[in-house]
């Protein structure tokens, strides 16, 4: 049973990374246009980064 | 005509720039973002344009924001190259309407996503904790389990639980109970029972069972959120679209276009022909003609010279007028109109939803039951402790996990449905009103009838003289030309052809003078008498050229699927009158074209109010359907109410749902949705009691464990989860 002292922290910690890069996402605003993204994959260049958030408004 | 007028009209764009660290962002709603090949378009041409340093198309909200580097912001030029591209835009302020609104997705999703976090994890936990029952896992494994659980579910419960908690203790301090007490009751009686139960060294914790509660009623609010959303975003767009401006004279004399708050009582504001008065004012100069059908629905014109008063909302119809305003825009006829409407909402905010309804009934049931049920156990000898366990374990397992998530989750699907038919909701409630409405009342003009003219004479006219006066036309900038000038083809305006303020337009050709405009005008009053019989709903237009004289009776063709509307509605056991504030005649006409049977004319905004209260006092459920300034509050007195999109902002921020199409049978389509949808929220709310049904005995009874309640909340769940995506398929004629 001793190997749950290692097993059980290793599921926590990937499972904490996966929640940190899903914050990232709503952070970088990329659940903002769905519809869009579906599409964005599909084309050739690559186009311009989505704009920074607003300081006014991002804080909340 | 349209697109002209909205290009004369362009406002103050560097009013819309604001300032980033790399220089200036405009936010620009576009019309005609239809797909990504119009999406790629726009961002390549926009970057190719000076100054811009990126650009970002939003394809579902249709709104673009571009950054230009510092001191190079040229966002005209941007509305321009748009314009060429075919894409009209108008400039937006997101700050206004839209932050809010995604902040607050922006903390579910992430509330959401710790959630389901702290679920999939705890639940690896419990699993493992149920199958060591059976193989034996000793004790102290057993409580180490326990506690990491307790130490993901107690932070997880105060981050991702507070949407339910704030709303329980709002409800609480408004002494109202809605559903989310019971819920909050329940996640923290099990959460608080589980810990005194790890302390004790039990065998059973409930930690699973709350946080995958929160977990299922997130994704019931996420739904919500994300319909509201959309809602918001396309009434925005359409907002940004109609942004009431002005053109004021500044103190050096020269016009400048503002917002219509920046006007003040003494401003002397310019209204061109075809733009819309912005505020109550007197004429100082020029003369020229009214359209009132907006705010009191009357169609006949109104002429006005120096001296008289006009209303905010009136359309200027034939010369450039200048105004001294009089009244502050708070409280111009549109201000009254708007407090009209403040009382009649007021009415209808007193509707209780349905889940509301459910809320009431369900916390006194289910805690009565919980308190029977420790007493009994305690009259039965079993120790108080076990018994109050018990007691905790039937408020958990009949948390209503289903009933949270049953109505949000029919809305939801129900709304999607709509929108791909072009219909739009505001707020979900207004499904619930619609599918209970059992008679109509629609307004006529822009509702029954197009918001543009067309000549109902056609057949009359020469083509010669169509062709002459179709020229002519492309000059006025008057909204009846409009509906002439639609034949002008080729043809060029006649270079010397000028536009007399109020009478019509004038021009030489050959010779001969060519002349457009009222009867009076082009001296045809006795012609236009008799043609006034033949079209009674219809305005007349004159036309000479030397003697001849061509007469076009100028009407607002029926919307292609009025009467069929009418007669679907009246199918649908919706008896439909028509109310309008037009002349009797003019009304009564459009009855019997429309086969409808009952109508009232020259009604007053007032009157429309008054007959809908007065159909609800008789016990009916009214549903209006209108456009105008004058519908707005008779919208909002409704118990539910229905624009189309070309209707007035103030109705349609009124109604509770906006077709988008030029299809009037979109309403009917929004009917039988409704239907559906309360049907099915019926039944999942039937589901949830016969689940309770079920689950209770065996809580009451103490075979609960967690792994029983994990299994039933999360299959219940899922079950009306699974039926309210039966929303989605509308029944009925497609047209």
């Amino acid at each position: 049973m001793n190997v749950l002292v290692f097993l059980i922290p290793l599921a926590l910690g990937l499972g904490l990374l996966g929640l940190a890069a899903f914050w990232w996402s709503l952070g970088a605003r990329q659940y903002e246009d769905l519809d869009g993204a579906a599409w964005r994959v599909l084309m050739d260049d690559a186009g311009a980064d989505p704009p920074q958030p607003d300081t006014e408004a991002g804080t909340s | 005509m349209m697109h002209a007028d909205i290009m004369s009209l362009s406002p103050d764009l560097d009013a819309f720039l604001r300032p980033t660290p790399e220089g200036a962002r405009i936010d620009l709603a576009v019309e005609g973002i239809r797909c990504a090949g119009c999406m790629a378009t726009i961002e390549r041409e926009m970057l190719g344009l000076s100054g811009v340093t990126s650009v970002r198309v939003n394809l579902a909200d249709k709104r673009l924001s571009v950054t230009f580097g510092p001191g190079k912001s040229d966002p005209a030029g941007v509305v321009r190259h748009l314009a060429t591209l075919g894409f009209r835009a108008w400039p937006f302020s997101p700050h206004l309407v839209g932050e809010a609104i995604s902040a607050e997705g922006r903390r579910l999703m992430r509330a959401l996503g710790v959630a389901g976090f702290a679920a999939m994890n705890i639940m690896l936990l419990s699993v493992a904790v149920w199958s060591g029952h059976e193989t034996g896992l000793d004790a102290t494994t057993r409580d180490m389990f326990h506690w990491i659980s307790a130490l993901i579910a107690l932070p997880t419960a105060a981050y991702s639980g507070r949407p339910f908690f704030d709303s329980a203790i709002r409800a609480l301090r408004a002494r109202r109970v809605n559903m989310d007490v019971p819920i909050t009751l329940g996640i923290c009686l099990a959460l608080g029972m589980s810990v005194v139960e790890v302390l004790r060294h039990g065998e059973h914790a409930y930690f699973d069972g709350a946080v995958m509660l929160i977990f299922f009623l997130l994704i019931g609010r996420v739904l919500e959120h994300l319909m509201q959303r959309r809602t918001r975003a396309v009434a925005a767009n359409l907002a940004a679209l109609r942004a009431e401006r002005a053109t004021k004279r500044l103190p050096d004399g020269t016009w400048r276009e503002v917002p219509i708050d920046m006007v003040e009582p003494g401003d002397i504001v310019l209204v061109k022909a075809g733009e819309r008065i912005s505020a109550d004012g007197m004429v100082e100069t020029g003369i020229s003609d009214l359209d009132q059908s907006l705010v009191t629905g009357e169609t006949a014109h109104r002429a006005v010279k120096a001296g008289e008063m006009v209303h905010a909302g009136t359309l200027n119809l034939s010369g450039a007028l200048t105004l001294r305003v009089l009244r502050p825009h708070d409280s111009t006829l549109l201000a009254d109109i708007e407090r009209l409407l403040a009382r009649a909402s007021e009415v209808r905010g007193a509707y209780v939803r349905l889940a509301d309804r459910a809320a009431r009934l369900y916390p006194p049931l289910v805690h009565s039951v919980a308190l029977l049920a420790f007493l009994g156990w305690m009259l039965a000898g079993l120790g108080w402790h076990d018994a109050l366990v018990i007691a905790i374990t039937v408020l958990i397992i009949t948390c209503p996990c289903a009933l949270g998530l049953a109505i949000p989750a029919v809305q939801v699907v129900a709304a999607g449905a709509l929108f791909r038919r072009g219909v739009l909701i505001h707020g979900g409630d207004a499904l619930e009103r619609l599918a209970e409405t059992d008679c109509a009342v629609l307004d006529k003009t822009g509702t029954l009838t197009l918001p543009a003219a067309e000549i109902a004479n056609l057949a009359d006219i020469a083509p010669a003289a169509l062709a002459l006066a179709a020229r002519l036309a492309l000059t006025s900038r008057h909204p009846l030309a409009a509906a002439i000038a639609a034949y002008a083809g080729k043809g060029d305006p006649f270079p010397n052809a000028r536009e007399i303020p109020g009478q019509g337009v004038a021009a030489c050709q050959a010779g001969k003078v060519l002349q457009l405009g009222s009867p009076v005008f082009c001296d045809a009053q006795d012609e236009a008498a008799e043609l006034v019989t033949i079209w009674p709903e219809a305005s007349i237009v004159a036309f000479r050229a030397g003697n001849e004289r061509v007469l076009f009776a100028i009407r607002q063709p029926y919307r292609e699927d009025a009467s069929d509307t009418v007669a679907r509605l009246e199918a649908l056991g919706l008896p439909v009158e028509l109310l309008s504030g037009d002349r009797s005649g003019v009304v009564a006409a459009a009855a019997a074209r429309t086969g409808i049977r009952e109508w009232r004319g020259d009604i007053l905004p007032g009157g429309k109010v008054q007959r809908l209260e007065s159909l609800k006092a008789a016990g009916r459920k009214p549903l209006m359907i209108g456009d105008g300034l004058n519908d707005a509050p008779a919208l909002a007195a409704a118990h539910a109410s229905m624009a189309p999109a070309s209707a007035v902002h103030l109705a349609q921020t009124q109604a509770d749902f906006l077709l988008l199409g030029g299809r009037l049978g979109a309403a009917v389509d929004a009917i039988a949705t409704a239907r559906k949808a309360r049907r099915l929220m019926l039944q999942n709310l039937w589901f949830s009691v016969l689940y309770n049904l079920v689950a209770v005995p065996i809580a009451v009874f103490g075979h609960a464990t967690p792994l029983v309640a994990a299994l039933a909340m999360s299959g219940s769940s899922v079950i009306v989860t699974l039926n309210a995506l039966r929303a989605a398929r509308i029944e009925g004629n497609s047209a």
